[in-house]
């Protein structure tokens, strides 16, 4: 199929009103099926979704019930009169019911702190990078500061006075999280804002505002889908990390991070503990890396015919 | 039209106009659209300052069709872009002169008031349409943006207006085609996409900067007769930016020749191309190709480069380069002034009246 096709044949055919938001979701469907790399990430995705959403029901047993009777053992298929799916951990909780219920800190925490740190970065790089001088200076100072501390040190740091808990998690890795955006969509914009484009929409009378989230905002989707996809998986891994550290979500709120953080150290001897987090956590990472491709594919007007 | 120039202001052109004497405006017999006055734009670098516009005049009345002519960096685009304030400030900056059109002001305007001319009474096409147009924006929605952010309608309205223009502009099947996004298009199709979105709102003036440039020949044709044409239909005034004399003889009405940010020559099209009076259009017309000529006649060009617009110029900007200039030339800049009636020469020894020297 070729691009410069100014001349369609199927003129006819084709409706003279935009394309209405049914048509264009079964665009996207067929689009989607076309790419079997995608269509596997999705379905991994809404595993994952249906179950942080239905938890409660999906769960065979109680995740936060102690038996310590019932403590380490080992999965179903590997011993006949097991009635633990996946086995169970050293407190002899079920661990396929705490893998379901994890997945809902690690979606919450990983979506909700993207959106966080992807508004903030998308609207400092904006700014600095159209306007330049002094802002861009002022937020680029703030960005230096951001990045030379640690990450994972300054998490410390605010967990440690504020206490821990989601909701605090989710915060903290949202406040620090924003540097790639703001960095990758400044310089963006300010090779996009000396196209022609933007002055011919300033001839046209537009106003400044209208300019940034009209006219430039659509072309730096892409990266910022990009980056965006990164940081939910990565968030994952620092929820899962900070939790290891002990300053993530409680002890007894089941996420993959503490699951493997309780399970290594009996890694030698009951392996059960550590593998299906571990799984779970790369599963999902992978999914979300690959959706995030492909829509960046597809948010491409440009490659439209061709994806 | 352009005005004489009183010698009293030729020392305000030399330098910056901060002191330019206002010209009697009452005696003209139309009242112009657009009238320009001493407008000197300078760019603030770290080399130094940049007198990219020294002081130029003209003007332009309802449906008449102005050509500037002149080589890369001698100021055409600064010119016009000034004219809608669109110069990128810091570093470039208007110092001096007035804008006026129909009566008010353009230099003086707020911000909003300046916004409802652009792309409503004034708009203006770019010279690459392949990099003027948002490459993620559906060609209709731009349209329909330009429309709707300076006339009351629906968006439907909008929409319907925007495939309108674009059959106007003749593209096929244009109420398909307003969904199509920009690389959908070939260069000459977005050139009069762009085009189109220019005349959405009925303007009073069409600035076009280079607009057939980028384009090939027999699609630089094409375009230059539809805006002919819609010029006629719609009574509209354009200013058109070119280098090529062979566009603008078949477009303009009246010529303005700039070099090194001065207006050097200003006539009717067929007077500047029968009777050129400065050195400097001589040089660019005599630069021509021509087809009557022998076959491997060389071409002729002009010597030299432009100059260096960096720092305050001595004397007539074209006289390093000009087989005429003498010792005034080179101590001081001869204002534009008429030799004949609507025929103004910047020059000391003009071709036309022998010289004023």
């Amino acid at each position: 199929m070729s691009l410069l096709d100014t001349e369609p044949k199927d003129v006819a055919a084709l409706p003279a009103v935009p394309a209405t938001l049914r048509t264009k979701r079964r665009q996207l469907l067929s689009r989607l099926l076309k790419s079997k790399a995608a269509t596997i990430s999705v379905i991994i995705l809404l595993i994952v979704v249906v179950a942080a959403i239905a938890a409660p029901w999906l769960s065979p047993h109680d995740p936060f019930a102690n038996k310590l009777i019932q403590r380490l053992k080992p999965p179903m298929f590997s011993n006949s009169s097991g009635i633990y799916l996946l086995g169970t951990d050293s407190l002899g909780r079920d661990i396929f019911s705490r893998i379901i219920y994890g997945a809902r800190v690690s979606l919450t925490v990983g979506v909700s702190a993207v959106a966080i740190s992807g508004v903030i970065g998308v609207l400092i790089g904006l700014l600095s990078g159209y306007f330049g001088g002094k802002v861009d200076d002022v937020f680029m100072r703030i960005c230096d500061v951001q990045l030379s501390f640690p990450t994972i040190l300054l998490a410390l740091t605010i967990m440690a006075v504020l206490g821990s808990g989601l909701d605090k998690l989710i915060l903290v890795l949202g406040l620090t999280g924003w540097v790639p955006y703001g960095r990758i969509v400044r310089s963006q914009v300010m090779s996009i804002k000396n196209d022609e484009f933007v002055l011919a929409a300033r001839a046209a009378g537009e106003r400044q505002w209208r300019i940034l989230f009209q006219q430039i905002l659509p072309n730096i989707w892409s990266p910022v889908i990009v980056i965006g996809s990164f940081t939910i998986a990565s968030n994952i891994v620092s929820e899962a990390s900070l939790s290891f550290l002990g300053v993530g979500v409680p002890p007894s709120v089941p996420s993959w991070g503490t699951m493997l953080a309780d399970g290594r150290e009996y890694i030698g001897v009951a392996d059960w503990l550590t593998i299906p987090a571990g799984v779970a956590i790369s599963l999902t990472v992978l999914a979300i890396n690959i959706l995030g491709d492909w829509l960046r594919d597809y948010l491409d007007p440009r490659l439209k015919n061709i994806l | 039209m352009i005005q004489a120039v009183p010698p009293a202001s030729m020392e305000a052109m030399e330098t910056s106009v901060s002191n330019f004497a206002p010209l009697e405006g009452g005696l003209q017999p139309e009242p112009a659209l657009l009238e320009v006055r001493d407008l000197t734009t300078k760019f603030y670098t770290v080399d130094g300052v940049v007198n990219a516009l020294n002081g130029i005049s003209y003007s332009v009345r309802k449906g008449e069709c102005l050509a500037i002519v002149g080589e890369s960096g001698s100021g055409k685009t600064v010119g016009v872009l000034s004219i809608l304030r669109l110069i990128q400030s810091p570093p470039g900056k208007i110092v001096g002169g007035s804008i006026s059109f129909k009566g008010t002001d353009l230099l003086k305007l707020d911000d909003n008031a300046l916004r409802d001319i652009r792309g409503g009474a004034i708009s203006v096409i770019f010279q690459d349409p392949m990099t003027s147009l948002n490459p993620v924006m559906r060609v209709g929605a731009q349209i329909t943006e330009n429309i709707m952010a300076h006339e009351a309608l629906t968006r439907r309205q909008a929409r319907d207006k925007a495939i309108e223009m674009l059959s106007r502009v003749g593209i096929p099947t244009p109420a398909k085609r307003v969904d199509d996004y920009p690389h959908q298009f070939s260069g000459g199709m977005r050139q009069r996409v762009m085009i189109a979105m220019a005349l959405s709102c009925s303007p009073q003036l069409i600035i076009a900067d280079e607009p057939t440039t980028a384009l090939d020949v027999t699609i630089q044709a094409q375009i230059v007769e539809l805006v002919k044409k819609l010029q006629s239909e719609l009574g509209t005034a354009v200013i058109w930016i070119s280098h090529d004399l062979g566009v603008v003889a078949r477009l303009a009405d009246r010529v303005a020749v700039m070099y090194a940010g001065h207006i050097v020559e200003s006539a009717p099209v067929d007077e500047l191309y029968a009777r050129p009076a400065h050195p400097y259009t001589i040089g660019l017309l005599n630069s021509l190709p021509r087809l009557d000529a022998k076959v491997k006649t060389k071409l002729q060009a002009i010597g030299g480069l432009p100059p260096n617009l960096l720092g305050e110029l001595r004397g007539c900007p074209f006289a390093p380069r000009c087989a005429f200039a003498t010792d005034i030339c080179r101590a001081q800049n001869p204002a534009l002034l008429e030799v004949t009636p609507s025929h103004g020469v910047a020059c000391w020894h003009d071709r036309l009246t022998g010289g004023r020297a």
